[in-house]
């Protein structure tokens, strides 16, 4: 056993120091496409090439729609006049009916939040995701986030998936199970839109059809630092 | 030999009278059109006698007739076997097969469940991916009649349902675990036959997770549908977005440019190189050797990064398109990434003598969760689970696609079948990917990424794909508007799925962790 412990000691720390620290390896995060002054020309032509609707827009000003975007790429790539794409990650924000409401959490909740994770149908890739926040470089645990098995000491609700006809039910029961206050984030287009596979009869358009969703956290997969800036949102940290 | 020097892989095969055969060469594809009263005996003589494996079976609803095709294949000599059958829409009954070929009893079960057909002698029918409590049994959600944009009334739910039992003895109970259970897992349900703290028996039941991928892909355009490939399990997206484009290649007859082909093994490498790191930090993790779950789960996010670094996505999405990469390489870009792969696999191969030393963590895993070869062999098991059972297949060996035919590699297989194997088979591929990547890169093609201008044209075909899981098979149809009319999805996680309770019989409670670790499934890819 010596040996591993040896081992844990030799590698020292490898925890990155964001919130206090900006990130910027290679390789964090896929990045997002960005709105701003942009010719009518260009924004039928990528309205045109996007497969999920993200961009719409008139009179020069293209909006993007980040809570669609599902990383292909074809706007960057197939574009006569590729979109502008940002490789940042602090992506969350509170849901419209929060906006303005002050912290979702009162202070006692600021240093410690559990968290229940339900896959609600999720491709396994934002629940890699979501996992890859345990692993040393992220250790999420240093900033006061917990992940606890069961809804009874939960206090937020990470939904992954678009939320399956099967899991509706034990999506619902997991809410009901947990004590008030309650906030849910849900992580991910799929999450947030339902993404390429919903609605249709098996699949719902997101986890807004069936629960209050407070902070909302756009890609697929939101790679780990914007799951972590959207906990920080959520801790009223951000 | 027969033509251009293709081995003939049809000798020594008969048919019986009514068959009719084609024999497609340059595919080595053979068609065996048959009477459903013949589908048994054919398909024993392939399964037991000539010892083909069982791809799986694909049911089409054609305009009049039902089609049902069995696809077998085998090794490089032996090529492909497709067994069809078509009968009337208004004739639903067929033979089952699953007696004879146990691979195909869940494809038998589905077919039931989504298209409403009839398998005769199938001892179990019904309730299997539409869960019974919820849907109305006679849905057929599958038929090209069934609209699946718009929602569908539930039934009542049922109150008197309980879960089904084998086990009648003293103080047995059924333990129910799951949807949700754990810290960070996929939904899915077990029920566990125990008489306290020995677990007799275990049914996982699935498709928590269906979202209907085969159903909503239709109509859809394979520019569109190719989304839905590569996001339906999309830890292992690029393999899976690969196997669909190869499908598409395959209708269209198109031959894509030699560095396309170089750089798609290298990316599928680095995924299955990738997967299989997390694999591994998985069955670290159900053991509670903590320091190894660090030190792997580290090696994680390096990949990773080093996926995301080079192509732009950490998952590596929006790469592989039907007709080559969606985005230019360069080969100074690629060294790098094989050299730090290289990197990782170092500390990859130091965590594996230290982890063949802690007795432990051997403990755990040395004869738990056997599954022996026959076993293996009989339920169509896949991947690196049926190889560490001593079952030597390899879609890459037994049937290369994009060039790796051209490359240097054994296919890693162990005799025992426990656990410990299953771990072995891991590390063992892990270094084989590496060798690959090198491989690559030392002698990467120039040109372009992508043919000019790919010419979408109707037809079907199979393409095939060692995914990091094991073999994965994607059948696409396209009309001649080039719109989808089937996309049938066999996936690897599907096939192990169904002989998961082979390796989870007789086994004391607290090893079920690690028993579901080793066996490295995916619910979304199963579910699909």
């Amino acid at each position: 056993m010596s040996q591993w412990v040896l081992r844990g000691l030799a590698t020292g720390v490898r925890t990155t120091h964001y919130p206090e620290v900006e990130e910027s390896s290679p390789g964090i995060s896929p990045g997002l496409p960005v709105g701003g002054p942009c010719s009518d020309h260009q924004i039928r032509a990528l309205e045109t090439v996007c497969p999920t609707e993200v961009f719409s827009g008139r009179d020069q000003e293209l909006l993007v729609n980040r809570r669609r975007c599902v990383h292909c790429f074809r706007c960057t790539r197939r574009a006569a006049t590729p979109a502008n794409w940002i490789n940042d990650f602090e992506w969350a924000t509170i849901a419209a009916h929060e906006a303005g409401a002050g912290r979702l959490f009162g202070p006692a909740f600021e240093r410690s939040i559990h968290i229940l994770v339900v896959d609600a149908g999720d491709c396994g890739a934002c629940l890699s995701e979501v996992r890859q926040l345990n692993n040393p470089y992220y250790n999420m645990h240093r900033l006061g986030f917990f992940v606890t098995p069961t809804p009874r000491e939960a206090d937020l609700l990470l939904v992954v998936g678009p939320v399956t006809d099967h899991m509706r039910v034990p999506l619902q029961k997991a809410y009901d199970a947990m004590p008030a206050p309650k906030k849910v984030l849900a992580a991910g287009a799929c999450a947030l839109s339902g993404s390429v596979f919903g609605p249709s009869f098996v699949c719902g358009g997101g986890v807004r059809d069936l629960l209050p969703v407070d902070v909302e956290v756009p890609g697929q997969p939101p790679p780990p630092l914007a799951i972590l800036h959207g906990l920080l949102v959520a801790a009223g940290r951000a | 030999m027969s033509e251009q020097g293709i081995p003939d892989f049809t000798a020594g095969l008969s048919w019986p009278d009514s068959a009719r055969v084609r024999v497609n060469a340059r595919q080595a594809l053979c068609v065996v059109e048959c009477e459903a009263s013949d589908l048994i005996t054919i398909c024993e003589r392939l399964w037991i006698e000539r010892g083909y494996a069982f791809a799986g079976l694909i049911v089409e609803e054609l305009s009049e007739s039902w089609e049902l095709r069995y696809v077998f294949y085998g090794n490089r000599d032996a090529g492909w076997v497709h067994v069809v059958t078509r009968q009337p829409l208004t004739d639903r009954t067929f033979p089952s097969i699953s007696s004879v070929v146990h691979a195909a009893d869940w494809h038998e079960r589905e077919a039931e469940d989504l298209f409403g057909l009839r398998f005769e002698g199938h001892p179990r029918l019904g309730d299997f991916i539409l869960h019974n409590d919820r849907w109305h049994e006679e849905l057929a959600p599958m038929r090209h009649r069934f609209d699946a944009s718009k929602p569908v009334t539930h039934r009542a739910p049922d109150l008197d349902w309980r879960p089904r039992r084998v086990v009648e003895a003293p103080g047995a109970f059924v333990m129910p675990i799951g949807p949700k259970f754990g810290g960070m897992t996929e939904s899915v349900h077990f029920l566990l036959e125990t008489v306290g703290e020995d677990v007799i028996r275990t049914f996982p039941r699935l498709f928590y997770k269906y979202r209907a991928i085969e159903k909503i892909a239709e109509g859809r355009t394979a520019e569109n549908a190719l989304l839905l490939a590569e996001r339906f399990a999309a830890a292992t997206g690029f393999s899976h977005a690969l196997g669909f484009s190869q499908a598409v290649e395959t209708i269209c007859e198109t031959r894509i440019p030699e560095r396309a082909r170089a750089l798609r093994i290298l990316l599928a490498e680095i995924e299955r190189f990738r997967h299989h790191v997390g694999a591994i930090q998985e069955i670290c993790e159900s053991t509670s050797l903590l320091v190894a779950n660090s030190q792997m789960a580290m090696l994680e996010e390096d990949l990773l990064r080093l996926s995301g670094a080079l192509t732009g996505h950490r998952y590596l999405f929006g790469l592989a398109v039907p007709g080559g990469l969606a985005r230019r390489l360069d080969d100074s870009d690629c060294r790098a990434a094989v050299r730090r792969a290289q990197d990782v696999l170092k500390g990859l191969e130091k965590l594996e003598t230290m982890l063949r030393k802690s007795s432990s963590f051997l403990d755990r895993l040395e004869e738990v969760g056997f599954v022996s070869h026959d076993e293996a062999h009989g339920y169509g098991l896949v991947g690196p689970v049926a190889r560490a059972s001593n079952v030597v297949r390899d879609l890459r060996k037994d049937q290369p696609y994009t060039g790796y035919e051209e490359l240097a590699f054994d296919v890693a297989v162990e005799r025992e079948g426990d656990g410990y194997a299953r771990l072995r088979v891991l590390f063992e591929e892990c270094r084989q990917s590496v060798s690959l990547m090198e491989q690559v890169v030392a002698a990467l093609p120039s040109g372009p990424e992508v043919i000019g201008e790919l010419k979408i044209l109707g037809g079907s075909a199979l393409g095939w794909v060692e995914a990091p899981r094991g073999a994965a098979f994607h059948w696409l149809h396209l009309d001649d508007r080039q719109r989808i009319t089937r996309y049938r999805l066999i996936t690897p996680s599907f096939a192990n799925w169904h002989g998961f309770h082979l390796a989870a019989e007789d086994f004391a409670f607290q090893d079920f962790p690690i028993i579901l670790a080793t066996f490295d499934l995916s619910v979304a890819e199963s579910d699909r």
